[in-house]
């Protein structure tokens, strides 16, 4: 496929290896925030060929892993009490909740859909006029334009059955939270491209002053995240801090301003508790006053205690880059992909899924 | 969850009493639906970023390049450098 295959290439991606490994002169701790990011690096091999000095450390850019479980809670109690078509992306299903996971209130008569895309839930709320359908709107900026659309979409058609119950967090401030912990050593980000795609690089560059790093803007192939790290082991190397660009062909420096004036209309940024992190002010969108008929926190009002976490579990640290999955005792033991202790071993971008699918340790 | 993947656009239509611009957009051997209305300067024959059934970026074939030619260009940079402090 046109701008996949090539950017997969075995000759590109040996060469870019040689350069890195040519040009390293010490070690450099250097965390790529986003998840996909994560899966590509541990998928492709990537993390067994580059040099020893470039270690990678993994950040918190999985919006399923971060989503406070009470919201799981919530969805779950949604669907299988209050009788709404729980619509989903796959990844959210098998997340752990306190009392139990969206998959297994599925397998208890609970109408839960999987979903490629939020747009979809419309269409059904259109279709089925008699039913309450509510679509979980997890994600970073990436996905909030299309969470934000279909809300526009449900408001234009006059739909009363449609809403969402939004999880949507924000990259920069999970940076910000990163960098403020004073157990973490990282020396530089390959910033989420997809994320700058929507947002541009802007937001990047008072991180880059205030905690003197510095940020390349990445993608998600081999060669892309080979020259990311390139670009940011050749700052490293030259004690340089700069935001670079690496992934150009689809992140202007303006981002996208149509995807952001949606995301403006339909949501305003709050703060947000990210599942094993904790508070992080200002760090998540909800849905503004003008769509409250839409946001499904409002029209169910629901009430439900709020649950704890499983206290085994290290999501939180392995989150910020300050452990790695292997380095949990539960690793592979009491948490696996089938019954997981925490959100991190269940969501296709979760580090500790990435390790144990692919056998890093 | 922010995986987004770039396909053509084959074809362009409007749904939803003409409010909503969509396109059929061709991944490999695969055709899927998705808005434009992200990227209302999109054409048919453009490829696209697509990320949850909607189209967030248009591709841009000069800036794919640059990745192929980055080693050259830094090797030349490098060497101008070092000749220009010799």
């Amino acid at each position: 496929m046109k701008y996949i295959n090539e950017f997969r290439s075995p000759e590109l991606v040996s060469q870019y290896l040689a350069e890195l490994s040519r040009i390293v002169t010490r070690p450099w701790t250097i965390m790529e925030v986003c998840g996909g990011q994560t899966h590509s690096l541990v998928k492709n091999g990537l993390l067994d060929l580059l040099p020893p000095e470039v270690r990678m450390v993994h950040g918190p850019g999985c919006p399923v892993c971060v989503t406070p479980i009470h919201l799981i809670d919530k969805a779950v109690h949604l669907a299988l009490d209050r009788g709404v078509i729980l619509c989903s992306f796959g990844d959210m299903l098998r997340v752990p909740g306190s009392g139990m996971s969206l998959l297994e209130a599925k397998a208890r008569g609970a109408d839960v859909r999987i979903l490629y895309s939020p747009l979809e839930a419309v269409n059904l709320a259109r279709e089925m006029p008699d039913r309450e359908v509510v679509f979980f709107a997890v994600g970073f900026e990436t996905t909030a334009p299309a969470n934000a659309l279909s809300v526009l979409h449900a408001h234009r058609a006059g739909l009363t059955n449609y809403s969402i119950l939004a999880s949507h967090v924000l990259v920069p401030p999970a940076i910000a939270a990163v960098m403020e912990d004073d157990a973490v050593q990282i020396q530089a980000f390959l910033a989420a491209g997809h994320v700058c795609t929507i947002m541009g690089t802007g937001e990047y560059q008072p991180l880059v002053e205030r905690y003197q790093i510095p940020i390349v803007v990445t993608g998600f192939e081999p060669v892309d995240l080979l020259q990311g790290l390139l670009m940011t082991v050749r700052q490293l190397e030259a004690g340089e801090k700069r935001l670079e660009n690496q992934y150009s062909r689809v992140v202007r420096p303006e981002g996208n301003p149509e995807a952001q004036a949606v995301i403006q209309e339909v949501f305003e940024v709050q703060d947000r508790e990210w599942r094993g992190i904790g508070l992080i002010p200002a760090s998540g969108y909800e849905v503004r006053e003008r769509f409250a008929a839409f946001d499904a926190n409002r029209k169910f009002a629901v009430q439900i205690p709020r649950a704890s976490e499983n206290a085994r579990c290290i999501a939180g640290q392995v989150l910020k880059g300050i452990k790695k999955p292997h380095q949990c005792s539960e690793f592979g033991k009491t948490c696996t992909p089938q019954s997981p202790l925490g959100a991190p071993m269940v969501s296709s971008e979760g580090a500790c899924a990435a390790y144990y699918h692919f056998a890093v340790a | 969850m922010c995986l987004a993947i770039p396909g053509k656009i084959n074809s362009i239509e409007h749904q939803h009493n003409g409010m909503v611009r969509m396109a059929k957009i061709q991944f490999g051997s695969i055709v899927k639906e998705a808005s434009l209305e992200m990227v209302p300067q999109a054409q048919i024959g453009d490829y696209v970023l697509v990320h949850v059934g909607v189209a967030i970026s248009v591709v841009d074939e000069a800036e794919a390049q640059k990745s192929f030619e980055y080693l050259s260009m830094i090797g030349e940079i490098d060497e101008l450098i070092e000749h220009t402090q010799v």
